[in-house]
C-alpha cells in the first residue's frame, strides 16, 4: 500500500485503511465533525465512497450495500445516529447478508457538535454490538474486528470513535493484507428482510440470540484486556479514556474494554473481585459503571461533575484521587467568526436591522448568533428551522409572528430542510412565512464537502445537481427568489420587508460561494466543462 | 520510574489560517521519523473561523495519552503574540515559551511563514536530527512551498541560538 509501516495517521485515517483492506464495496455518510475524514481519505486512497443527503439515506443505502452480500462502511457524527434512527433500530433485528460497520464519531466536550450525546446508550437501544478504539492502530484493528463481526453474526456494528481518537494522530505499525470484496448476489428471504411485525417478532428474538452469543465470544475475545497491576486499585476504561487512566495510574490494574456492549460481565467480576477497590473511568454518561453495578457487580463511578466535558490525565487524576473541588477554569480562547469577507455577514446585518426573529440552523452561519451579529434566536438540530419558525409562527401574535424568518443553509436544506419545506406549503400559518436559504456552494462548515445542490460528487467530479429554486417551486411556495444580498444589501432588505408583509409563503435564496471554497469550486467548473468539451470532440 | 519523564510534551497555539496544525504535524512526522513514539491530539472543527486552535505533540519512548495535562507542557510554541498571556497556565515550571518576539523584528522570516521559524526554534531544542525535520518538511508541504519554509525554518534555528547565546545559556 501507499503508507510504509510506522506512520502516523489519525484515527479517521486509519478507519478509511481498514475499510479499504476489509474489501468495503461502499462507503457512505454525511460530514459532521469529527467524522467527515473518514470518507475523504477512503476516496483520496481509491476506495468508493459517497456524501448521502443526511444520515437515515447514509444508513438506508448501506444496508442495501449489505443486503447485496457486500461489505458496506457510513460514517457521521453523534447527532447524525439520531437521523439514522430509525432503520438502525430495525436492520438490528432483519439483520444483513455481508457486513455494516457504522461509526458513531462522538464529541465529549463538544468541540463543534450541539451536544455531547453519549452514543453507547444506542448500542443497548437498538441492541447492535458496540466496538471503542483507543488510538489509531486501534481504529484500524478494531474497524477490521467491526467487519468480522458483522459478517459472522449477520448483524450491523457500531464502532465509537471520539474526538480525540477520530483527530488525535498516533502510530499505525501494523496493517493487514488486503481482502477482497465479496461478490454480490441477492439472496430472497421475505421473512427476515421484510420487518412486518409477524416477521419482526421472531426477528426480535433471533437478535437477541445473537447478541448472547456475541457476549460469551466477547468474554473471550483478545479486544478486552487486563493489564496486570497492583490489588489495591483496579481501573475499568474504554477508548481514549483507558490512556489517560494507564498514564494517570500506572500501578493500577486495569480492565480495557475494546467491546462495550454486550458488556463482557464475567470477566468484569472476575475482574474486580482481584482487586481491593474497582473504578470506573469513563467520559460522559455513566454507562459502564451503571450497567455493572445492575448486573451485582460493586464498582465506583465518577463524581457528576466529570459527567460534562472530556477526560484528560488531569481529570483522571483527580477521579483517582475523589477530588470534587472546583476545576480550574478553561483557557480563555478566541471564540470563531464569520470570515471578514463572509458573504453571510450582509443578510444577518439586515436581520438584525430589521428585528426579525431568526429560527435557524447548523453550519457556519450558526455564528451569527455571536456578537456583533447576534441575529439568530434559536438553534437545536439540522433542519429545526423550518419546523421551529412555523411553530412560532402559528402562534405568536401577528406583529411578532410576521417577524419570523427560518435560516437555513444549502446542505442542511438538503439534509432535511426539505421535509420542513412540505410542512410550511402543508400548513401555512395565517401570516404566511418566509425561509431565507443561504447558500454557499459547499457543506462550508465541516470543511468544504459536496452535497447533492451542489451537482458534485465526494471527490468533487460532476454529477447530477439539485436545484433548490426547482424544489422549492415544486413544493408549492408562492414566491421564489434568488439573490446575492452581500452584493446588494439594500436590494435584499427590501425584498425582505415586502415578503414578511405579505400573508404568502417565499423562499429567498442568497447565492454567493464560500471564500474560503470559491477558488476550489470555480477550479471544479473549469476541469468539469475542460471534461464536457473532450467528450464532444469528434473522434 | 516516571514514564511521563521520558516524555517530551509540546503544546503549539495560535489562531485559525496561522499554520498552527501544520507546525505540529510536521513536528509529530519529524519525531516519528526519529524513532520515537509519537500521539498528537488537536481540536479542529472551528479552526477556519480565526478561532483559538492549539495542538499537543508528545514524543518519547512510550506515550499513553494524546494529550499534555494541564501545566506540564516543555515547550510551548504560541504563533499569535496576543494568545500568550491566555496560554501561558500550560507551560510548566521551567518549561520553555517560544514566541512571535523571537522573529517579529527579524526581517529574514517572511511574516506568513511564522509557524516554521518557530518550528525552527523549537527544532533546535530537540534531540531530532536535521535530516528528519527536512524530509517532514518535506512530506507535509507541497514542493512550491519547501524552499521557502526550509528557509524561515533555519531562521528561527539561527535566532533561537542568537537568543541563547545573547541570554547567556548554555546550547540546548
Amino acid at each position: 500500500m501507499s503508507l510504509r509501516t510506522g506512520t502516523l495517521v489519525s484515527g479517521n485515517e486509519a478507519v478509511a485503511m481498514a475499510a479499504l483492506d476489509a474489501g468495503v464495496a461502499l462507503g457512505t455518510g454525511y460530514p459532521g465533525t469529527p467524522s467527515t475524514e473518514i470518507l475523504e481519505v477512503m476516496d483520496a486512497q481509491g476506495g468508493r465512497a459517497q456524501w448521502a443527503p443526511n444520515e437515515k439515506v447514509a444508513l438506508e443505502v448501506a444496508v442495501g450495500v449489505a443486503f447485496a452480500g457486500a461489505r458496506a462502511l457510513v460514517t457521521m457524527k453523534h447527532v447524525g445516529v439520531n437521523v439514522a434512527a430509525d432503520i438502525l433500530f430495525t436492520v438490528a433485528y432483519s439483520g444483513i447478508d455481508g457486513a455494516l460497520l457504522l461509526v458513531s464519531a462522538d464529541d465529549p466536550g463538544m468541540s463543534s457538535s450541539q451536544n455531547e450525546q453519549d452514543n453507547r446508550r444506542y448500542a443497548v437501544a437498538a441492541g447492535v454490538p458496540m466496538l471503542e478504539p483507543a488510538d489509531s492502530q486501534e481504529a484500524y484493528d478494531l474497524t477490521l474486528a467491526g467487519f468480522e463481526l458483522s459478517q459472522k453474526w449477520r448483524i450491523p456494528v457500531m464502532l465509537r470513535m471520539t474526538t480525540r481518537v477520530c483527530h488525535g494522530k498516533s502510530i499505525l505499525r501494523h496493517r493487514q493484507a488486503k481482502r477482497n470484496g465479496s461478490p454480490t448476489h441477492f439472496e430472497r428471504n421475505i421473512p427476515w428482510r421484510v420487518m412486518i411485525p409477524a416477521h419482526a417478532r421472531p426477528a426480535h428474538r433471533r437478535l437477541r440470540q445473537k447478541l448472547a452469543e456475541i457476549e460469551q465470544w466477547s468474554e473471550e475475545c483478545s479486544l478486552n484486556q487486563v493489564i496486570e497491576g497492583e490489588r489495591g486499585l483496579g481501573i475499568i476504561a474504554s477508548g481514549v479514556t483507558f490512556l489517560h487512566a494507564r498514564e494517570a495510574s500506572p500501578a493500577a490494574s486495569m480492565l480495557k474494554l475494546g467491546v462495550t456492549y454486550p458488556l463482557s460481565i464475567r470477566l468484569i467480576r472476575q475482574f474486580v473481585a482481584g482487586v481491593d477497590r474497582c473504578l470506573v473511568i469513563e467520559e460522559g454518561d455513566p454507562y459502564l459503571a451503571d450497567a455493572i453495578r445492575a448486573a451485582g457487580v460493586r464498582v465506583e463511578s465518577k463524581p457528576e461533575m466529570y459527567r460534562f466535558g472530556e477526560l484528560n490525565v488531569t481529570r483522571v487524576r483527580r477521579i483517582v484521587a475523589g477530588d470534587v473541588s472546583p476545576e480550574a477554569a478553561p483557557l480563555k480562547g478566541k471564540p470563531p467568526e464569520l470570515c471578514a469577507a463572509c458573504p453571510y455577514r450582509a443578510p444577518f446585518c439586515v436581520l438584525r436591522k430589521l428585528n426579525c426573529i431568526v429560527a435557524g440552523d447548523i453550519g457556519c452561519y450558526t455564528l451569527g448568533a455571536l456578537p456583533p451579529l447576534e441575529a439568530m434566536d434559536t438553534q437545536l438540530c439540522m433542519g429545526a428551522s423550518l419546523g421551529v419558525g412555523l411553530g412560532l409562527r402559528h402562534v405568536l401574535p401577528e406583529a411578532e409572528a410576521r417577524r419570523v424568518v427560518s435560516v437555513i443553509g444549502d446542505s442542511t436544506f438538503m439534509h432535511s430542510g426539505i421535509t420542513g419545506l412540505v410542512e410550511m406549503v402543508y400548513n401555512p400559518p395565517v401570516t404566511g412565512h418566509v425561509l431565507l436559504i443561504l447558500d454557499n456552494g459547499t457543506t462550508a462548515m465541516t470543511g468544504q464537502q459536496e452535497h447533492p445542490a451542489t451537482g458534485r460528487k465526494l471527490g468533487h467530479e460532476p454529477t447530477n445537481r439539485v436545484k433548490i429554486e426547482d424544489v422549492c417551486k415544486a413544493v408549492g411556495v408562492h414566491h421564489v427568489d434568488v439573490m446575492d444580498a452581500s452584493a446588494d444589501p439594500a436590494g435584499f432588505e427590501k425584498l425582505l420587508m415586502d415578503r414578511l408583509s405579505r400573508n404568502e409563503l417565499s423562499v429567498i435564496i442568497s447565492r454567493r460561494p464560500c471564500i474560503l471554497a470559491a477558488g476550489k469550486i470555480r477550479r471544479y467548473e473549469q476541469e468539469a466543462q475542460a471534461c464536457q468539451e473532450c467528450a464532444h470532440e469528434p473522434a | 520510574m516516571s514514564r511521563r519523564s521520558e516524555v517530551t510534551n509540546v503544546i503549539v497555539c495560535g489562531l485559525g489560517g496561522q499554520g498552527v496544525i501544520k507546525a505540529s504535524d510536521i513536528l509529530a512526522d519529524a519525531a516519528c521519523r526519529a524513532g520515537f513514539d509519537v500521539k498528537k491530539a488537536e481540536i479542529h472543527g472551528m479552526s477556519q473561523r480565526g478561532g483559538s486552535v492549539s495542538s499537543d505533540v508528545r514524543f518519547g519512548k512510550e506515550v499513553l495519552s494524546p494529550m499534555v495535562p494541564a501545566g506540564e507542557a516543555d515547550y510551548l510554541v504560541v504563533l499569535a503574540s496576543d494568545q500568550v498571556a491566555n496560554v501561558m497556565p500550560l507551560l510548566r515550571d521551567g518549561g520553555v515559551l517560544i514566541e512571535p518576539s523571537l522573529v517579529g523584528e527579524a526581517a529574514p522570516a517572511p511574516g506568513k511563514n511564522v509557524n516554521m521559524a518557530l518550528l525552527g526554534a523549537l527544532s533546535w531544542r530537540l534531540p531530532i536530527e536535521p535530516r528528519h525535520w527536512r524530509e517532514a518538511i518535506e512530506a507535509n508541504l507541497d514542493a512550491k512551498w519547501h524552499k521557502a519554509n526550509a528557509q524561515a525554518f533555519e531562521t528561527g534555528i539561527r535566532l533561537a541560538r542568537q537568543r541563547a547565546e545573547a541570554d547567556g545559556q548554555a546550547a540546548r
